[in-house]
């Protein structure tokens, strides 16, 4: 989905508020909150994407506004009730007030994860096209590199397909890559010397 | 933290955070002692010094230092660190005439095995969307401005591959023992908003 998450590129953000070290854990309540995700998404057996899913589909307001542990505690909660584990109004009962869930998942379940890609299509240095296109559910691929043209520059393992694996049982998997783009190719702003390298799944590229 | 004589009133998220864990707590999901034992993990366990000491065998060691950059996950389990999100490591390296900067764009991937947990301002909007349009502008923001001359590549962490960056070792340091290496070597050096 085009979702509030594919950050790369949005303007009008300020300053990095940057520290050169902080703790771990800022408060006692982060600590817990990445704990209870990490026992939700285990008791549900929720795949990577599905996690990523779950905080993808928070309501943008709600996400440009809430820290990441709080990103973390609205995904443990969504998946809770998604998978039965509690409802909405036993959690809101529980805290006394509003409990914001995640919205709901707008891509159909998968059926067919259609085949997999046992062999790499593309080798370093072949020129590729990213797809341009916008699925409904989850995706790798950042919304910036779209329809943009790059250069292979490492093959990396097969892995299985985030699309699919966030939207049901089934599994495809394929070979990564890692894509170089020229700054210049992305943002049309004659930025020399810099290049942005995004890794990415077989059918997410097409030939250039 | 609340002092258990005179506990201050909970926060809409801290509220939020204790109904969730006492529903599932009382449904049987929580083992007991879980949340203090993940806390302690991140706490303790993982953190920038372990690959503080990658970086400082890497700048003593050639040998290892290509171990590394052919294999990062293999190279960095010698040193006994490994896990979580730490599976397939590439390791990127530094030089007078390339600058290289990790940053996650769609969450917020991290080499935790090596670096631990990422900083609050890496997984914040600002610098997830900044730092694939302008480089080099948020680097020099950041207290790293680089010469014209000096290639940038920025690495986004999109699919499993986690990143390192190997920095250069700073001026001067010629003799120095690997653990002497290792105290120099910074957290913002190995993610790429700063030079050593």
């Amino acid at each position: 989905m085009d979702g509030i998450h594919d950050l790369g590129g949005m303007q009008g953000f300020g300053a990095v508020d940057h520290s050169p070290a902080e703790p771990a854990f800022q408060h006692q309540w982060e600590a817990a909150a990445r704990a209870l995700l990490q026992l939700v998404a285990g008791t549900v057996r929720a795949s990577g994407g599905e996690f990523r899913h779950s905080i993808e589909r928070m309501d943008p307001g709600h996400y440009l506004t809430s820290s990441y542990y709080e990103h973390w505690l609205t995904a443990a909660a969504t998946l809770a009730v998604e998978h039965g584990l509690v409802t909405h109004s036993e959690l809101e009962a529980r805290a006394g007030g509003r409990f914001p869930l995640s919205g709901p998942v707008l891509a159909p379940p998968v059926a067919d994860p259609g085949p997999g890609v046992a062999r790499p299509r593309f080798a370093v240095g072949d020129r590729v096209r990213v797809r341009e296109w916008h699925p409904p559910g989850h995706t790798r691929c950042p919304r910036y590199v779209r329809g943009k043209t790059g250069t292979v520059v490492r093959v990396d393992g097969i892995h299985s397909v985030p699309d699919i694996e966030a939207h049901g049982p089934a599994r495809r998997h394929e070979p990564t890559y890692s894509i170089r783009f020229e700054a210049a190719e992305l943002w049309d702003d004659g930025q020399n010397g810099a290049s942005v390298h995004a890794d990415l799944w077989d059918s997410y590229l097409e030939p250039s | 933290m609340n002092s258990a004589h005179h506990p201050a009133p909970l926060s809409p998220v801290e509220q939020r955070v204790a109904a969730l864990q006492a529903l599932l707590t009382e449904r049987g999901l929580v083992p007991e002692g879980f949340i203090d034992e993940i806390t302690r993990q991140y706490e303790s366990e993982i953190g920038p010094m372990n690959g503080a000491k990658v970086v400082a065998r890497a700048w003593v060691d050639p040998g290892y230092k290509q171990r590394l950059l052919a294999d990062g996950a293999a190279a960095i389990a010698e040193l006994g660190f490994g896990g979580p999100e730490g599976h397939h490591m590439v390791v990127v390296e530094n030089t007078a005439s390339v600058h290289n900067v990790i940053v996650c764009t769609l969450c917020s991937c991290y080499p935790w095995p090596v670096l631990g947990l990422p900083p609050a301002w890496y997984k914040d909007p600002p610098y997830r969307a900044r730092m694939v349009r302008e480089p080099r502008a948020l680097l020099a923001e950041m207290g790293c401005a680089l010469p014209d001359d000096v290639e940038i590549r920025v690495w986004d962490s999109s699919a499993e591959v986690r990143y390192l960056v190997l920095p250069q070792p700073p001026p001067g340091t010629e003799g120095r023992t690997e653990a002497e290496l290792a105290a120099v070597v910074t957290r913002d050096s190995m993610i790429g908003v700063a030079r050593l």
